[in-house]
């Protein structure tokens, strides 16, 4: 379970993130919605410890995560990047089996492969695309690699940065029936940021809207329909008019 | 605008220039202590010697020909002056290799290496290359810095090596076939003038630009602003910083090697 609680982040004089309290089941998926700029990616940020909170705590079953040992920690999860992030001077499956290649879940080079071939076709590509370089793949192709990446060494916990976003809606669809697939298949602790209200639909056990550094609204994606919270109305039916547009 | 302002933006950028000093000096602690420190990644150590040592010798040896060439010209046409053109021989020995190898050399290696490593690190950087390298629990200073840092600071002291030959060879090849000296006399008069010292204190010169150099790269690379603009800055403050430090340097090793 990741339990956050007040957890602030400013930069100079911008305060992105104003006191944060949530909470995420274990072998839940949590979607985290909000508009450009509200602070979804610096919160993943926070709980990775890419950045650290000004104030409050943030909690990996019950076990403070800034006092956790780092590499065990890390090891733990396992991320998609909005852009993939795939590392361009390295072939597809190094890329894949990058964990697996160095460090203490480190495996001979054979085994280390295979593993990533398989992750591979995990997410639908073939072995023929494991020893290209990441320039050589399509945008969907890079976030197939980076989603395989993300579950090499099965991790308990994914995070996933806006996994649809610059993808056709065919492609996004079959990412996000990847992502539920997996998380489902490897029982894992889902978190995720996007815009895209199709996404939330297909991925989330659970939702939290994020406005203004806060979390607006939180629930079972069930309920997000029906919420009377002027917000989550307007954010979900893309409405110009609307609260937010007015704080703005 | 108050009489003080002035005053009060040359107090700003000095302090400025100041911190920027101190989080260079720990980040240069801090890949140092890394290279002692496992894991290694001799991998990105043996890709980074490439790049930085073996695909610079061109440019190196392309430099160090025609300045060797032009020394002789400028040593000879001055030496006439008082009688002393049999001095161009070891002249151009001891000016290679004790001050125009490792300074071109390094200044080469600036230009064509620190620009390199800066981009090609600022861009993973605003790629959040460097974010997933976290995440997948690796030391982007251990695994992007270090190697480079370390191939940068053996291979440049052998591309200096290499430039001094070929920049003496360059020498003699002028004094042979432009101004009439007699090539075993100058290849003489080259070895029993040149000492041992000559060499050894810019090979010692080529290994600290070689660290300058690599260090800049990684630096501004790691501190690079967003998007192609940030990218561009710190490519362009890392070729100046480290081409700026190389001739500070080379004046310090100076004194300290040569007045004592």
């Amino acid at each position: 379970m990741i339990e956050l609680s007040g957890v602030t982040k400013s930069f100079g004089p911008n305060q992105v993130l104003r006191g944060i309290d949530l909470r995420v089941e274990s072998n839940s998926s949590m979607v985290i919605i909000g508009g450009s700029g509200t602070g979804k990616s610096v919160l993943l940020k926070c709980i990775l410890g890419l950045v650290h909170p000004d104030k409050g705590q943030i909690l990996l079953n019950d076990e403070d995560v800034t006092r956790a040992e780092r590499d065990a920690f890390l090891a733990r999860f396992g991320m998609l990047f909005q852009g993939a992030a795939l590392f361009d001077s390295l072939h597809v499956w190094e890329n894949v089996a990058f964990r697996l290649l160095r460090g203490a879940q480190k495996r001979p080079k054979a085994e280390a492969r295979e593993i990533a071939i398989e992750k591979l076709r995990r997410v639908g590509l073939g072995p023929q695309v494991a020893d290209l370089y990441p320039a050589e793949l399509s945008g969907g192709m890079q976030k197939r690699v980076g989603l395989a990446r993300a579950i090499a060494v099965d991790p308990e916990i994914i995070f996933f940065d806006e996994p649809t976003t610059g993808l056709d809606p065919i492609m996004a669809g079959v990412i996000n029936d990847l992502i539920r697939e997996i998380v489902t298949e490897m029982g894992a602790t889902a978190m995720t940021i996007t815009h895209d209200m199709t996404s939330v639909r297909a991925i989330a056990d659970n939702v939290a809207m994020l406005h203004r550094g806060k979390i607006r609204w939180t629930g079972p994606v069930s309920e997000l329909d029906t919420t009377p919270d002027p917000y989550v109305q307007q954010f979900i039916h893309g409405r110009a008019e609307g609260p937010i547009e007015a704080l703005r | 605008m108050s009489a003080a302002a002035p005053i009060a933006a040359l107090g700003r950028a000095t302090l400025g220039m100041l911190a920027a000093v101190g989080r260079i000096a720990l980040f240069a602690g801090a890949v140092v202590s890394h290279i002692f420190r496992p894991p290694f990644y001799p991998r990105e150590l043996l890709t980074a010697l490439i790049q930085i040592g073996w695909l610079s010798l061109p440019v190196v040896g392309l430099t160090a020909i025609f300045t060797g060439g032009a020394l002789a010209l400028q040593i000879y046409a001055g030496g006439a002056r008082f009688s002393a053109e049999a001095v161009v021989p070891s002249i151009v020995a001891i000016g290679m290799t004790r001050e125009l190898g490792p300074v071109l050399g390094g200044l080469m290696v600036a230009a064509r290496v620190a620009s390199s490593i800066a981009a090609e690190i600022g861009t993973m950087k605003v790629t959040e290359q460097i974010d997933a390298l976290v995440t997948l629990s690796t030391n982007p200073l251990k695994y992007l810095a270090v190697p480079r840092v370390l191939a940068a600071t053996l291979a440049v002291p052998i591309l200096v090596a290499v430039g001094d030959s070929i920049g003496i060879a360059g020498g003699w090849l002028v004094g042979v076939n432009r101004l009439d000296f007699n090539s075993a006399t100058y290849i003489k008069n080259t070895i029993d003038f040149l000492e041992v010292w000559d060499v050894g204190s810019g090979l010692v010169k080529g290994a600290a630009f070689g660290f300058i150099v690599a260090l800049m790269g990684c630096y501004h690379g790691m501190n690079s602003g967003r998007g192609a603009q940030g990218v561009g800055r710190a490519t362009k403050s890392a070729v100046v910083a480290a081409s700026v430090l190389i001739l500070a340097a080379n004046y310090l090793l100076t004194e300290v090697f040569f007045t004592s």
